[in-house]
């Protein structure tokens, strides 16, 4: 139970840091930690499969996508 | 024997707390990516300790498929970041 | 055997838990990512092979899952160093050797 609340706990310190960098690539490696723990849960919530979908997708295919749009545009918010 | 699985998860749950630390801290892109990278392995064996502990077969799939496919992401941030801005 | 898997997932753990403070407490990106792939390969593969002898009927799908983990841990640790050493992130000031910039060097001497 205490670890739920440490990954639930590490999950909210990672979205907030991923909306407060500057920074966006840092940004998006944040979001990716996010996907990777909301991963985590959805195991602990005993569903395997709707984990392994999230793991696919969220690992891979976000970041790649977000990677993508950010070299079309601008790396630094100002 | 539960008991000292309870402190195997304890000891990998304080590591995951250090690499968090690093995340937030870290100067550049460059040390957050090292961090994300140290923290997808470090729950892979996660996973398959916790599908120990739960007594399921089918729990190993999800390490399979995510020690498989987690270091696309990563590659293609370390290609953006090799090319310059 | 269920005694030799336990010491075995515990020495695993072990070193997962030095690779993790090794990224919070080394000085440069270089050695974070020697101490983040290095130490967290072989933490993880014991712990893997550890589960797989614990629970002799699991043993096959943990050794695929320490195979692969063996397999695709190094790709993006060599590239996000490759790439941090193109795009100049600085070595510590306690560094004694930069082979890349000697060669660097060289190559413009000709």
């Amino acid at each position: 139970m205490i670890f739920v609340f440490l990954l639930v706990l590490l999950m909210l310190i990672a979205a907030i840091a991923a909306s407060i960098f500057k920074d966006l690539i840092s940004a998006v490696i944040a979001a990716a930690l996010v996907s990777l723990i909301a991963a985590i849960l959805f195991y602990l919530l005993q569903a395997p499969d709707v984990a392994m979908a999230e793991a696919a997708i969220g690992a891979a295919l976000v970041t790649v996508v977000f990677i993508i749009a950010i070299r079309r545009t601008k790396r630094f918010e100002e | 024997m539960n008991g000292t699985l309870i402190i195997f998860l304890a000891i990998i749950g304080a590591g995951l707390i250090l690499c968090f630390l690093r995340m937030l801290k870290g100067p550049t892109a460059s040390d957050r990516a090292v961090a994300v990278d140290t923290v997808t392995t470090t729950i892979v064996a996660l996973l398959v300790l916790l599908g120990f502990i739960f007594e399921r077969y089918v729990y190993l799939d999800v390490s399979l498929v995510y020690s498989m496919i987690s270091f696309v992401g990563l590659v293609a941030l370390a290609r953006f970041l090799e090319r310059g801005i | 055997m269920h005694l030799f898997g336990v010491i075995i997932t515990g020495i695993g753990t072990i070193f997962l838990f030095l690779g993790n403070l090794g990224i919070l407490r080394l000085p440069d990106v270089y050695n974070r990512v020697q101490a983040g792939t290095k130490c967290t390969t072989l933490g993880a593969f014991l712990t893997i092979i550890g589960v797989g002898i614990m629970q002799p009927a699991w043993f096959w799908k943990a050794l695929l899952i320490a195979v692969f983990i063996l397999v695709t841990n190094p790709i993006p640790s060599h590239a996000i160093a490759r790439a941090s050493r193109k795009s100049g992130v600085p070595l510590c000031d306690r560094s004694v050797v930069d082979k890349t910039r000697e060669f660097e060097e060289y190559e413009e001497k000709g």
